[in-house]
């Protein structure tokens, strides 16, 4: 009989598994499960174009035929219960068993729930999944006042697309700042510039206590007593890693699925990729969880040559991105730990500008807004490692492919 | 629908018919060409779905403006003929067009 890998969950992780078992020359059958009814879609459009009515389908990652034409069965809306690894058998909450020779989780992550009162009326929203923003549409076309809870990525561009809808908005930030967690002060700031600009108010300092309403929110009131107008509420505050599955079939877990480098699990059956491991990254010299497409990929290639064994050490500089209004935010790197912000361009002023985020000296990271030559030069040295110097990079009069050649 | 050849930088071709509208980005996908990588998703972020088109089909494709041409000033080994595949969205006219896949997309 052939060799049979299951992949639990049909993510942008998962498909790409899919795809890149088979160019790494996997002969044996691949089974990708997935709890939603759609085939893989792109999830960074829903924050975006997947508001506007006119589109009728999510973005699909690959078309139907793709999954035909490479012998990849689809179950969609299929929910898995339980891994039983002595048996090897993945069980299925209809009461099925699949057995399975490799398995693959890539379960990602679901959004983190604001636990107060009034948290069950209508009007209240969470963005995740297709659904959700199909949701977050129909409320947007008779609403008119929104609030935003939390002033991350997902915040911000939310709060983008539904300003461009002529929408009220307003964002609660429970920090002193937006996008604190992500981004030096500056960017912040400037964040926060361009939003005010745009007409969306934010707040900061504001952490969100009780909902208020008869039946639908119309209020949100935070700890200092302040409220806040609202017949539609989005809350962003971040996501947890789905490793329930992957604990209970006694795999470590530690926030995210603890793979090693080839994104191996301690069962040498079982991988793991995208926004539900933990992953040791040699470059960073540290082990980390991200949520980032990008990541979700590089790492399910990783995964996808593990299960052929062929395995490659995963060692890529993370990236990301954001659009809001005419904005194209390009992070390349990670700024965790920095000792210096280095900026070149105006924050105080326009919508382009770079901050690149130093440690010893060396570039670590580097947020470029409207900046794409920047972006791809900060990728480029990155991944040779090189110092920079913080006069160099400041340097607005030169031009950015100079600093590849210092 | 139009035909497209992809060529990769060992020199393995694989034709590809495309409906019209699609980018070349996404008949790459579809069709398991590997070298094009699209990070992205095709919004013109990563240009990790760097081509090199065809000459004589560079009239029927454009080139590069904008934010595309930024990125690929800074790929590497850029050409005049540099394109990034997810901005290319196939039309009859381009039935036949030949596009090279660069060695590495960093």
């Amino acid at each position: 009989m052939a060799e049979r890998c299951i992949i639990i969950g049909a993510s942008h992780a998962g498909a790409h598994l899919a795809a890149c078992l088979r160019m790494s020359g996997w002969k044996g059958d691949i089974q990708l499960i997935g709890s939603e009814p759609y085939l893989p879609y792109h999830r960074p459009p829903l924050s975006k174009t997947a508001l506007n009515v006119a589109v009728s389908d999510p973005q699909w990652l690959r078309p139907a035929a793709f999954y035909e034409k490479n012998n990849i069965e689809v179950l969609l809306n299929t929910e898995v219960t339980h891994i039983d690894r002595a048996n090897r058998e993945v069980q299925l909450a209809n009461g099925d068993s699949l057995a399975y020779d490799k398995l693959a989780f890539c379960t990602g992550a679901r959004v983190r729930k604001l636990r107060i009162p009034g948290a069950d009326l209508n009007g209240i929203y969470y963005l995740r999944d297709w659904q959700d923003a199909l949701n977050i549409r129909q409320a947007i076309s008779t609403a008119k006042k929104a609030v935003l809870i939390g002033g991350g990525y997902i915040g911000l561009e939310l709060a983008a697309s539904l300003r461009k809808k002529g929408l009220d908005v307003t964002v609660l930030e429970m920090t002193e700042r937006v996008l604190q967690r992500v981004t030096a002060p500056e960017v912040s700031i400037f964040f926060s510039r361009v939003h005010h600009e745009e007409g969306v108010e934010i707040v900061c300092n504001k952490v969100a206590s009780e909902f208020l309403g008869d039946g639908a929110v119309g209020k949100v009131r935070c700890s200092d007593g302040s409220e806040f107008d609202a017949d539609l509420v989005i809350v962003g505050i971040g996501v947890i890693p789905n490793t329930e599955l992957a604990q209970s079939a006694g795999l470590s877990v530690d926030d995210g699925i603890v793979v090693n480098e080839f994104a191996q699990t301690e069962d040498p059956d079982i991988v793991a990729a995208g926004d539900c491991t933990n992953h040791p990254n040699a470059m960073l010299n540290t082990r980390l969880r991200l949520e980032s497409v990008p990541n979700a990929m590089e790492q399910a290639k990783t995964a996808a040559l593990s299960v052929c064994g062929k395995p490659q050490a995963y060692a890529a500089h993370p990236w990301f991105w954001s659009d809001q209004y005419d904005m194209k935010l390009q992070i390349a790197g990670w700024n965790q730990d920095y000792d210096q912000v280095v900026l070149r361009g105006d924050y105080q002023h326009g919508r382009s500008f770079v901050a690149w985020y130093l440690k010893q000296g060396k570039l670590i990271a580097a947020d470029c807004i409207n900046r794409p030559k920047e972006f791809m030069v900060a990728k480029q040295l990155l991944a040779k490692g090189l110092a920079v110097d913080a006069h160099h990079v400041a340097d607005d009069s030169l031009d950015p492919r100079s600093l590849l050649n210092s | 629908m139009p035909l497209i050849k992809y060529i990769d930088h060992t020199g393995a071709e694989y034709e590809v018919e495309l409906e019209v509208g699609k980018s070349v980005m996404e008949g790459a996908m579809e069709n398991m060409i590997d070298g094009i990588l699209a990070e992205c998703g095709g919004c013109c972020s990563c240009a990790t779905c760097h081509v090199y088109v065809d000459e004589a089909y560079l009239d029927k494709t454009g080139t590069a403006e904008g934010m595309e041409q930024e990125l690929i000033s800074v790929v590497q080994e850029p050409q005049a003929n540099s394109r990034l595949s997810c901005q290319i969205f196939v039309t009859e006219e381009m039935d036949g067009m030949v596009v090279r896949i660069p060695k590495a997309q960093y």
